[in-house]
């Protein structure tokens, strides 16, 4: 197998990285871009954002997102799960609104605050 | 409320609140103007997640990192004025700001000092040349997001967007998960526009085709939208024959730039830079108006929330020095000057009589390098180089420039060296 190249995604600064079959990882400028390579390499995974409904008139709409990374493949999944949800009590950031979505353990948690009028 | 302020900030999306928290001084009056009825501006619509990771320290989501400006303006219990909009600034001995909000109409309110953070806006079809019929559908991605993100309401199934900016890759991904089918996105410059990871978060990960060099060819749809003909374009931008690609569609985003949004200026004489199209500043983010200062979108258009946080914080701590000090100090601006390979800088003057610390000189380069060499020169002297790595015209660079750098008095020259 050939080295692979890839940018990193972890953050804005997107480093070119190397991961060679032995899983070491060259052009990483610090210890979360190692880990990306290595998990493109064996089971990429997607931190997921989103919204989901509310009862509130003013702010129809939650933003949430995954705690942590979910497996790419269940992204879709996820987000038919999430279309069925609605918030109808008041929420703080961070507050999980989905405990263990489809049996992982990733949680959906708030990225804003809910106050309903 | 006060009627009389030593520093307004005009705007409260990253750039004002990080300017506010800087400016903050407990022998000091400070006020936020904000049009919207909450903060954060812009940053409430990006709900995806790659914010904050160097000012805080981990990632956020856009949400999440103004609610952390937000909650450290409240601790503050610095003075705010939401759902009220800002019609003009005037300038005497101190700034005149009307400004106008439902509660008590019209009102001016007095400022020794004033920073403008009123952030950008997007091109619109009027601003570009898209030829053919002007049917329903068509919009720019930054509209399109505050649609789904805020009101819940996906604006179309089949959608296509023209230009490769962020918000039009962040949409693609985000319309794609909604259920959508993005057909493409098409470029005219032989490069992206957008960062990349969004290149590869947002349209790699699904499979999206990015055209580049192509445009626009045709737009097509009596009432709605029917399709999109898009074609190739050669290095002198014209179209290439037999190069159309047709896509039956919905709805085409518009991503093809950011414009600062800096009316408020028009009441006031200022100097202003065509290649930013927003005021011309010097080192310390002050205008050529004394006690003017400009910071975020407003000044120049950021790719990343932090380096606004970073840029804004420097101007409320240089607002804050102007009002405390109130030094009078002449002037002694002089231009920085850079070749063709890069498209604009900020600061764009120097002032020498106020060099007393390192600062950064931000720029764009007009083409993609793998490796740039920077030469900074003062006259025939080199004065710093620095080499930077994979270097693109969608992100923004730096250089740091240290008050020992400066050899005399002679404009700061940045070239770059061929490779
Ligand atoms: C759509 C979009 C997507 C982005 N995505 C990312 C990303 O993924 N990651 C990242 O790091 N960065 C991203 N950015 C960049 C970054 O988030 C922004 O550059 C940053 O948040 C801009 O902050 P700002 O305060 O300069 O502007 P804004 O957030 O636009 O704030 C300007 C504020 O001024 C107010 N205002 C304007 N005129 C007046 C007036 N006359 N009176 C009173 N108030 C007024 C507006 O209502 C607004 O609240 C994105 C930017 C945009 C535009």
């Amino acid at each position: 197998m050939k080295d692979k190249q890839l940018i990193c995604i972890m953050c804005p600064v997107g480093c070119h990285l190397t991961i060679n079959e032995d899983l070491v990882v060259d052009g990483n400028k610090c210890p979360r871009g190692k880990v990306y390579a290595t998990e493109e390499m064996i089971c990429p995974k997607r931190i997921l954002t989103t919204t989901v409904k509310t009862d509130s008139k003013d702010f129809p709409r939650l933003s949430v997102k995954t705690n942590k990374p979910i497996e790419k493949t269940l992204l879709f999944e996820a987000l038919e799960k999430l279309n069925h949800i609605t918030v109808k009590k008041n929420v703080k950031i961070g507050d999980v609104i989905v405990k263990h979505i489809l049996n992982t353990d990733v949680d959906i948690i708030a990225t804003k605050s809910l106050v309903r009028e | 409320m006060k009627q009389s302020y030593d520093i307004t900030i005009i705007g409260a999306g990253a750039a004002g609140l990080s300017a506010a928290l800087e400016a903050y001084d407990d022998t000091l009056d400070i006020l936020i103007i904000e049009r919207e009825k909450n903060f954060g501006g812009i940053l409430n619509q990006c709900i995806h997640n790659g914010f904050g990771l160097h000012v805080f320290k981990e990632e956020l989501t856009g949400p999440e990192y103004a609610q952390k400006l937000i909650d450290l303006v409240m601790e503050k219990q610095i003075d705010y004025l939401l759902d009220t909009t800002v019609l003009n600034i005037s300038k005497d001995e101190v700034f005149s700001i009307k400004a106008t909000n439902i509660t008590s109409g019209e009102f001016i309110i007095e400022s020794k000092s004033v920073i403008l953070t009123t952030g950008c806006y997007e091109r619109a079809r009027g601003h570009v040349d898209i030829p053919g019929d002007r049917p329903k559908g068509i919009m720019t991605a930054g509209s399109a997001q505050r649609y789904l993100n805020i009101d819940g309401y996906l604006v179309g199934k089949k959608v296509f967007i023209l230009g490769s900016g962020d918000i039009g890759l962040i949409m693609a991904r985000r319309m794609t998960l909604e259920g959508a089918t993005v057909l493409g996105v098409a470029e005219l410059m032989p490069y992206s526009n957008g960062l990349t990871r969004n290149i590869v978060q947002c349209l790699n990960d699904f499979d999206i085709p990015l055209y580049l060099s192509h445009t626009i060819k045709e737009v097509v749809g009596k009432e709605k939208l029917e399709k999109v003909i898009i074609q190739q374009v050669d290095e002198n931008r014209q179209f290439i024959e037999n190069t159309e690609k047709t896509f039956e569609v919905d709805t085409l985003l518009l991503s093809i730039g950011l414009i600062p949004d800096v009316k408020l200026f028009e009441s006031l004489s200022i100097d202003t830079d065509p290649l930013t199209k927003s005021a011309l500043v010097n080192q310390k983010l002050e205008t050529s108006v004394k006690g003017l200062y400009a910071c975020g979108n407003a000044l120049h258009v950021h790719d990343l929330v932090d380096d606004v946080t970073i840029e804004s914080r420097k101007a409320g701590k240089y607002a804050k020095a102007y009002v405390i000090n109130q030094k009078d100090i002449d002037k002694k601006q002089v231009p920085i000057r850079f070749d063709h390979h890069i498209r604009y800088v900020v600061p764009q003057v120097v002032d020498y009589h106020l060099i007393d610390e390192p600062f950064d000189v931000l720029f764009r380069a007009t083409q993609k390098h793998d490796v740039l060499k920077l030469v900074i020169k003062q006259g025939d002297q080199v004065i710093r180089k620095k080499t930077l790595k994979y270097v693109v015209p969608a992100e923004m660079q730096k250089v740091q420039i240290k008050p020992e750098d400066l050899i005399n008095d002679l404009p700061i020259e940045i070239m770059v060296e061929e490779v």
